[in-house]
């Protein structure tokens, strides 16, 4: 299969913080969701893609070509929602679609009004005065209206409530329903990744911790629960990382299965992403 | 056509998809040459991973009970109701063995097990 994204090798060193070495492939007709804690580097992964932050060693390519030479070219093809607002507060909903037309080649003011219109959105009200979601909302319209090809996403879903997360999602995996088209988001919220994404990719500290299809992920990890009894017969080796509770060991494990067959112990959980999260980054190896 | 997914059951959601069509299409709901909903239309519906409908999908290909056409989709396939028929038997005999043998460790007698199932069948209907 055809990779609509591909990052080779990018590191990039600050002061405080460095990525290294980020390597990921995201095929076509895929949702990708990117997960970590704040400052673990994937805003900055984001950034470098779209080309905002400069002066980073390795290679990405969009579409099949480098994002630098081709980054026109490719623009014209991306939606992009980013953590911060980018519009001024001044403008209303009406001038957005003024200013796209000139700036996309592809820019269907008819989609965006219909996105508008789905989401409840005020055509002439100042971006001042809408909350928080209805920005959102409103990034999320433009970002679409454009008919991109793949979608790049800084916490899409961040100030929504469920039911606007809902909607939302549904206008993802209806994006998505084109095989030509892929998705890459990070998100916080990591029930909509559970339900939606196809492959996880976890950053730490500017690393890939790991990068695989959530299936696999969901369907092969667990955490044990059990007492220092049965802790100490854990060998070192098929435990990830365990955190000590108040009443219970949690240990994260690559296997369950394989497990199971060894310790025959009753408590294994399904993992949730968060589990996968707090027990890679709070747990001890 | 219903399909119901349970996020916190311990068997995999691909398998999940496949065991509801295979047996929708051995009750016969799903009649040979139905199409069956694109890998796509089908993970927006059940808000799952596309890899996940492509994996059950994959797998009713491969024991036959659904058949791809190139750029067209998947279609219910002919089943071939002896061997289904056998399989079904097959399975019936696994379970049944493990009843025998519990009831052979506990001295529990044959007519008790006959009566059990009578009673069993009795209520199914």
């Amino acid at each position: 299969m055809e990779n609509i994204l591909e990052i080779k090798n990018l590191s990039k060193k600050y002061k405080d913080f460095q990525l290294k070495d980020i390597n990921i492939k995201l095929p076509k007709g895929m949702i990708m969701g990117l997960i970590g804690e704040n400052g673990a580097g994937k805003t900055t992964t984001i950034k470098a893609i779209l080309d905002i932050i400069k002066d980073y060693q390795g290679e990405i390519k969009v579409f099949g070509l480098d994002n630098r030479i081709d980054e026109k070219k490719i623009k014209e093809d991306i939606g992009v929602v980013l953590d911060d607002m980018f519009f001024p507060e001044i403008l209303m909903p009406s001038d957005i679609d003024s200013i796209m037309r000139e700036i996309y080649k592809n820019w269907d003011s008819s989609l965006y009004f219909k996105y508008l219109n789905d989401f409840s959105l005020p055509i002439k009200k100042e971006i001042k005065t809408l909350s928080k979601g209805m920005r959102k909302k409103l990034e999320i319209a433009t970002c679409l209206a454009h008919h991109p090809k793949l979608l790049i996403l800084d916490e899409p879903t961040s100030g929504l409530d469920p039911v606007a997360r809902n909607e939302v999602i549904d206008i993802f995996l209806d994006f998505i329903q084109n095989e030509e088209c892929s998705i890459l988001l990070s998100s916080h919220i990591t029930t909509d990744l559970e339900h939606i994404a196809d492959y996880i990719t976890f950053i730490n500290q500017g690393e890939i911790l790991l990068s695989k299809t959530k299936d696999e992920l969901m369907e092969q990890y667990g955490v044990v629960k059990c007492g220092l009894e049965d802790f100490l017969k854990i060998d070192k080796n098929d435990r990830l990382r365990y955190k000590k509770n108040r009443y219970e060991y949690e240990v994260l494990v690559e296997n369950k299965k394989e497990f199971n067959k060894k310790y025959h112990m009753t408590t294994i959980d399904k993992m949730t992403l968060e589990d996968l999260m707090v027990l890679m980054i709070k747990g001890v190896k | 056509m219903d399909i119901i997914i349970s996020n916190s059951s311990e068997v995999p959601i691909y398998e999940q998809i496949k065991e509801q069509i295979k047996e929708k299409i051995l009750s016969s709901e799903l009649l040979a040459g139905d199409l069956l909903p694109s890998i796509r239309a089908l993970a927006k519906d059940l808000r799952c991973s596309v890899i996940t409908t492509k994996n059950a999908y994959e797998e009713l290909v491969n024991e036959g009970y659904v058949v791809v056409v190139a750029a067209k989709g998947f279609y219910v396939a002919e089943i071939n109701r002896q061997l289904v028929y056998e399989e079904q038997l097959n399975k019936i005999e696994t379970l049944l063995d493990s009843v025998v043998n519990i009831a052979k460790i506990n001295h529990i007698k044959k007519e008790t097990i006959n009566s059990l199932l009578d009673i069993l069948y009795e209520e199914e209907k």
